[in-house]
């Protein structure tokens, strides 16, 4: 599908729409609890000095995720 | 789960960074104490505070953003809400991020109606200028609401009046249950007699049903723990 | 887990209605459930003006900026040490003066009641000096210390402080959030290996634990900044002296962080390989702090319980150790013999006999490694008085032939050996284990003796000393 990339690949700053997420069982159980169910809007909102992991704004709460997660959800811009 | 004992108890809920501890302070002072949740590592605060005479015990339970039972806090938290029977349930929701918030508060009114949803950092909300329509809150949530700001110490004799009440049974909170995708709805439907059937009033058959559905099978252990033994709510939490 | 009659009945219509959609009907719960959130929200927290300034993301900016974030960590590490050490020392002499005051008073007493001396020597010799050692040397800089850190906490900086660091954590196979816990560690290891419990994974949880111990402890702040302050601060200018002592201390902590890492690393390599678990950290908005809440619970829960703790440990072991030097053993005192005993084996180390014994006497606490240690220098068998810096400088230096090599060591070997009793006691209570408690008291004991023992012949064989 076009424009669908992974999380950990949104610059800072930049919005995206949460499409699906690539796992199964818990992880995806955990990803999805923390808000990043299909539809929701998040935002990159900073990266860590080192680059991972990176902070994300989902539903009001900014959360930081290692690349390892943020590679599994899928967003469109 | 009638209120058979003297002293209430009372489970506070709630999301992590809401200030669940600071109001857990504010209404236990120092009358509190720490320990392990039965056979977990996960620490337990419990304390008491007196209203009207009466003496309360209040449980502080783990902070979580869910209680899908994802993790030890989850299942704990889930656990004591759910069998622990406690005579009411405080949801703590941070009023700067009620949508985050909500979603524990939601899955907490489907296990049990006596809860009271308490929003606060309502100070922080002033501070960013957020209008939260406390009535309306109320009314789509069919519990009661009350705003407070638990380093301040504003709105907690409102907390503790609704809390108070809904122990006695004075308020009767009929929570509005999430409605789901028809295809769950129906799944459920079919499930929730043979849920009563076997268990009851135990379980809120609804709830169950969906855990059920989504095979959850640490809360059918939790159950099968508590109707192995004995039917009635074990006394190790309280 | 075998369910009974009825309830496998249950999970089997369960399965039956849901099909293999298990998942999805999850998947369909979850987004119901947000979504019902979401409208509530709308609806009724409205309307949310865009703020013109967003303080929280600017505030970020800076603290997390890939410039600034890490020298701002560790100015802010540098700050809150100098702070205790600059502002500990007068209070301490203040301290210090009014309990050997009281002392005096408590001999004319003895003296008095016609009290027989070793009754006097073993509770105010004993008990009572090493009491007053520890309250005048450790109730100062906690009662500080505490209160900035837990400033710091209530602000919302330390989930920053993971954040940034994660990276190094990730690499080395474990969590970010044992960063939190080793700010922990800092006030006290023992409420550091109970912080444990917040990382979830049973694997990653055990690394956090057995590492817990190489962040120093309040404990055995008082010791790092009294010898850090003589022997590297004692050899500048007077004004420049807390400066330099707070880097040397700040440099032992970020030496500290970086054994830390390597041993967490090592382990996830070998003993404890495995995957890394889901890493989800809020970083809730910053708040102003309350400074009075912050000062009133601080020193309750923190300074109050550590300084309980310490006296309860310190005014046994005081007497005890009175005792040991003051029993005779032919020409010398059990104390000395034991130093003697101990005393080849640790030249090796770049300590002496007595100093390996202080740190063995000093398994119940930390904080009374220093009192013993001076109690069995000054072989009289009492702690002496120390009413300041220069009389411990002339002490060890002049008397016991102390360089900066021993000063460097002993901070060292302080910084990594055994754990004290009460978090071994809490190692074993939190992870069931024996094995796992032993395995938390030899692997710092290794690193610290080989480290050391490096260092001396390094140190030697260069001929800089």
């Amino acid at each position: 599908m076009a424009g669908l990339k992974p999380l950990k690949a949104i610059p800072n700053g930049a919005f995206a729409y949460v499409t699906k997420v690539n796992t199964a069982g818990l992880t995806r159980r955990r990803l999805l609890d923390l808000g990043l169910v299909p539809g929701t809007r998040v935002e990159v909102v900073r990266r860590s000095p080192m680059g991972d992991p990176i902070a994300v704004k989902i539903r009001g709460a900014i959360i930081a995720l290692r690349a390892e997660e943020s590679g599994l959800v899928m967003v469109r811009e | 789960m009638g209120s058979t004992r003297k002293e209430p108890v009372i489970a506070l809920a709630g999301n992590p960074n809401t200030g669940k501890s600071t109001l857990f302070n504010a209404l236990t002072g120092l009358r509190q104490h720490t320990g392990n949740w039965p056979g977990k590592t996960v620490l337990q605060t419990k304390g008491s505070y007196i209203y009207k005479g009466r003496k309360y015990t209040l449980v502080d339970l783990p902070g979580t953003y869910s209680l899908l039972a994802n993790s030890l806090e989850e299942q704990v938290a889930r656990d004591f809400i759910c069998f622990g029977g406690p005579d009411a349930t405080i949801v703590v929701v941070d009023a700067t991020c009620l949508e985050r918030n909500l979603n524990l508060a939601l899955q907490i009114t489907e296990i049990t109606a006596k809860v009271v949803v308490c929003v606060n950092l309502i100070d922080e909300a002033r501070r960013k200028k957020l209008k939260i329509d406390r009535e309306k809150l109320s009314c789509l949530l069919g519990v009661p609401v009350v705003t407070t700001a638990a380093r301040g110490g504003e709105g907690l004799p409102q907390l503790l009046n609704l809390v108070d009440q809904v122990v006695k049974g004075e308020i009767r909170p009929q929570p509005r249950l999430v409605q789901y995708d028809p295809e769950v709805e129906t799944a459920v439907a079919k499930l929730v007699p043979q849920v009563k059937a076997v268990l009851g009033d135990l379980v809120n058959a609804r709830w169950l049903s969906l855990r059920l559905l989504e095979g959850d099978l640490t809360l059918i252990e939790a159950v099968e723990k508590l109707t192995g033994k004995n039917k009635h709510v074990p006394c190790g939490w309280c | 887990m075998e369910f009974s009659t009825p309830l496998r009945r249950l999970v089997a219509t369960a399965e039956e209605v849901a099909g293999r959609n298990q998942e999805k009907i999850r998947d369909s719960i979850v987004k119901s459930i947000y979504l019902t959130a979401e409208n509530i929200a709308h609806a009724t927290a409205c309307p949310k003006v865009e703020k013109s300034i967003d303080w929280d993301r600017k505030i970020d900016d800076i603290l997390t900026s890939p410039v600034w974030g890490f020298p701002i960590m560790f100015a802010m590490l540098a700050v809150v040490f100098w702070v205790t050490i600059t502002g500990a020392n007068y209070p301490s002499e203040v301290l210090a003066t009014g309990l050997f005051w009281l002392e005096d008073r408590l001999t004319d007493l003895f003296t008095a009641m016609q009290a027989p001396g070793w009754l006097h020597g073993l509770l105010v010799c004993g008990v009572y000096r090493s009491l007053a050692w520890v309250v005048s040397v450790m109730l100062p800089p906690m009662a500080i210390f505490f209160p900035l850190f837990t400033l710091l906490e209530d602000a919302g900086y330390l989930p920053r402080i993971a954040f940034n660091l994660d990276c190094f954590f990730k690499k080395a196979g474990t969590h970010g959030k044992q960063a939190l816990t080793m700010c922990m560690g800092f006030g006290c290891n023992a409420a550091g290996v109970i912080a444990c419990r917040i990382i979830e994974s049973p694997r990653e949880r055990l690394i956090a634990t057995l590492t817990n111990n190489f962040v120093p402890c309040n404990g055995r702040f008082p010791t790092l900044i009294a010898l850090a302050t003589i022997f590297v601060g004692g050899s500048v200018a007077l004004s420049l002296r807390s400066m330099v002592a707070t880097l040397t201390v700040t440099g032992l902590v970020v030496f500290g962080i970086a054994v830390t890492l390597f041993v967490s690393w090592l382990l996830a390599k070998t003993l404890l390989k495995g995957e890394l678990s889901l890493f989800a950290l809020e970083l809730p908005p910053y708040r102003i702090p309350k400074v009075g809440q912050v000062i009133v619970r601080s020193v309750f829960d923190r300074t109050l319980f550590v300084l309980a703790r310490a006296v309860l440990v310190a005014a046994p072991a005081g007497g005890i150790i009175w005792l040991f030097a003051n029993i005779p053993v032919g020409e010398m005192s059990l104390l000395a013999t034991f130093a003697g005993w101990l005393d080849p084996f640790a030249r090796h180390l770049g300590l002496d006999g007595f100093i390996l014994l202080a740190f063995i006497l000093g398994l119940p606490a930390n904080e009374i490694v220093l009192p013993i240690l001076i109690m069995a220098y000054v072989s009289g068998g009492a702690l002496m008085e120390l009413d300041s810096l220069a009389a411990l400088r002339h002490l060890l230096v002049d008397q016991h032939g102390w360089t900066w090599l021993t000063a460097l060591c002993t901070m060292i070997f302080s910084l990594c050996h055994w754990p004290c009793g009460t978090t071994l006691f809490t190692i074993r209570r939190e992870q069931r284990s024996w094995r796992w408690t032993i395995i938390a008291a030899v692997i710092p004991t290794v690193i610290g003796c080989g480290v050391c023992l490096l260092l001396n012949y390094l140190v030697r064989g260069l001929g800089l000393i």
